[in-house]
């Protein structure tokens, strides 16, 4: 039931991506935080030693060198693991980064529970709740490897502050090669009209097993793909909701703030439909990445279910 | 004018010329405090002879072109006294004197806190410990882009609580900064108390030098001491250089002077009476 596509790297790519611009904008600046092995950016560091700078894991520091590049004319790409990089500098990010709204790119890896055995003080499962709460943020949670290719040349692309949320584990690619990255406009990646399943991240393709499950109940869900979180494409959200009359919102996240919110918000402003969230419910624990998201109830049995019980709902 | 570095505003001052300025800006801070009814005296009283040193001797700069890529850049990280900072930017000619009287107004662009909306203001401000780690960023900008301009960023010393400074400091050595230059106010009183009563931070020359800084100590009222610092900054440069300014909070004012009442309060009807006739 379950489809077997070709597993990525997100992280990986972020690295090799960035090597590919490095001609192409001779602005950007790569910092890190003393993981730049496992953000891939040691790949930067090895080729362009004289634009990049590491400083260690001060992470309130690296924001605010950041924002100093940025306000004059770099582009800096800022990396570590989500949860040092969102909620260790918050304040930075906060009072420099977005009340200066600043051209800087805070990339950040291991968001989550795919980052598995490292322990709940590992899993980044509030970065898109705080992230999303600051007004000058583009947020960016990119469903596969071919998104995040386009997702970073994006970011270096547009002026301000951007958001890009990757994963340690490398996740199912549901994307072919020559698919056409679009910021702020989601993606319908499945045609339905009986629920509207609204995915981000992992979960697009977890979204598109259920979807699978739910056809062969007679069930034809919409799978889009929120890669966007903000500003998020309320067109494409009250067009689910309008067409196929319930939604389910899936995300590798904390319920609060996410995109379950996020949804639940512009469907009830404009469109009011059964609304189900597939979400994080609370800190997870150690194990492996696979382990967790069955535990958490990130699969697609569980979102085929949401799905169910959302059109069970409609009047 | 330093190092053969004119500013581009032009005019040199004489030291008493400063003095005079300076005694000038300070009736401007407290009529700004004062006509708003709330803001930071103390603070703003005690920063203001670094200022009018660095804006008026010291930097080059372009009020007409406040984005002038080659401009020695001012980073206020103690960014509550705002008000010694607008009064002096107006007065280095970045905005009319008159707009001070619009400060912390609905509409204005003379913000509570410093903000980049107001001209000649490089970073907003607020949260305490920031400012260095961006000026860090303005230096390595400079060395990317093969400019020789100067980085000046001003702290509190309560500010030296906050643990961002110290990761800067010590980055700022790592990283050869040595077009960075760090003033830090010393005026010995923090929002709430005297800092020897809220946390310890002597010895804080050694704590400098031991994060691999060079390190000058000057009374931070003195004029001609403190441009022979600034003047001293500026040579034989192979570390980031910390100018720890000794300073009076409140200078000028006989009753705000050495007083925690005033780090964050406007001054009465009678006080600011009393403020301005004591600087006439």
């Amino acid at each position: 039931m379950v489809a077997q596509r070709r597993m990525a790297s997100t992280r990986q790519t972020y690295g090799e991506t960035l090597l590919e611009m490095a001609d192409s904008f001779p602005d950007i600046v790569v910092l890190g935080g003393d993981l730049n092995v496992s953000v891939f950016t040691h790949l930067w560091r090895d080729k362009y030693p004289e634009r990049f700078f590491d400083f260690g894991p001060a992470e309130q520091n690296l924001v605010g060198v950041g924002a100093g590049l940025a306000a004059n004319g770099k582009i800096p790409f800022v990396s570590t693991f989500s949860v040092f990089g969102v909620g260790r500098p918050f304040d930075q990010l906060r009072v420099l980064v977005s009340q200066g709204n600043l051209n800087m790119k805070l990339v950040c890896t291991h968001a989550g529970i795919l980052t598995g055995e490292d322990g709940m003080s590992a899993h980044g499962i509030e970065d898109l709740s705080l992230i999303c709460s600051l007004p000058a943020f583009t947020v960016v949670s990119p469903a596969d490897s071919v998104e995040t290719v386009q997702a970073i040349k994006t970011a270096a692309s547009v002026d301000g502050p951007f958001y890009i949320r990757l994963s340690r584990a490398a996740t199912p690619v549901v994307h072919e090669d020559d698919y056409q990255f679009k910021l702020g406009k989601a993606e319908e990646i499945r045609e339905g009209s009986d629920v509207t399943i609204f995915a981000t991240g992992v979960m697009v393709s977890v979204s598109l097993d259920a979807a699978d499950m739910l056809a062969s109940q007679g069930v034809a869900a919409r799978v889009v793909n929120i890669h966007t979180l903000k500003p998020v494409d309320e067109e494409a959200i009250i067009a689910g909701a309008r067409e196929t009359g319930a939604v389910v919102s899936a995300e590798e996240h904390y319920f609060h703030g996410g995109l379950g919110s996020i949804v639940a918000q512009v469907v009830g402003q404009n469109h009011p439909v059964p609304v189900e969230m597939v979400a994080l419910q609370g800190y997870s624990e150690s194990a492996r990445a696979e382990e967790l998201m069955v535990k958490c109830g990130l699969t697609p049995e569980k979102v085929r279910d949401a799905a169910l019980k959302a059109v069970a709902r409609k009047k | 004018m330093i190092g053969g570095r004119a500013p581009a505003s032009g005019q040199t001052y004489s030291v008493p010329e400063l003095q005079a300025m300076a005694k000038e800006l300070r009736r401007d801070i407290i009529q700004t405090i004062y006509t708003a009814g709330s803001g930071h005296p103390g603070g703003s009283l005690s920063e203001l002879e670094i200022l009018v040193s660095l804006y008026f001797r010291v930097m080059r700069y372009d009020p007409e072109n406040p984005a002038w890529p080659d401009r020695d850049r001012f980073v206020l990280s103690k960014g509550h006294a705002s008000p010694g900072f607008y009064a002096v930017l107006s007065r280095a000619g970045y905005f009319p004197r008159e707009e001070l009287a619009t400060y912390r107004q609905l509409n204005s662009r003379i913000q509570g806190h410093a903000h980049p909306m107001t001209p000649g203001v490089e970073m907003n401000s607020g949260s305490l410990g920031m400012g260095l780690s961006f000026a860090l960023g303005c230096a390595l900008a400079a060395r990317l882009d093969k400019k020789d301009y100067m980085v000046y960023a001003l702290l509190g010393d309560g500010e030296c609580d906050e643990g961002e400074i110290w990761e800067a400091a010590m980055s700022a050595a790592h990283h050869k900064a040595t077009n960075l230059v760090a003033i830090v106010d010393r005026n010995r009183i923090q929002n709430d108390r005297f800092t020897d009563d809220v946390m310890t931070l002597d010895p804080l020359d050694r704590k400098w030098r031991d994060f691999g800084w060079r390190v000058f100590e000057t009374d931070g009222h003195d004029l001609p001491a403190l441009l022979e610092t600034f003047e001293k900054a500026q040579r034989r440069r192979t570390k980031p250089t910390v100018i720890i300014a000794h300073t009076v909070k409140g200078k000028g004012v006989s009753f705000m002077e050495n007083n925690p009442g005033f780090h964050g309060r406007a001054p009465n009807a009678d006080e600011f009476q009393k403020a301005m006739e004591e600087l006439a």
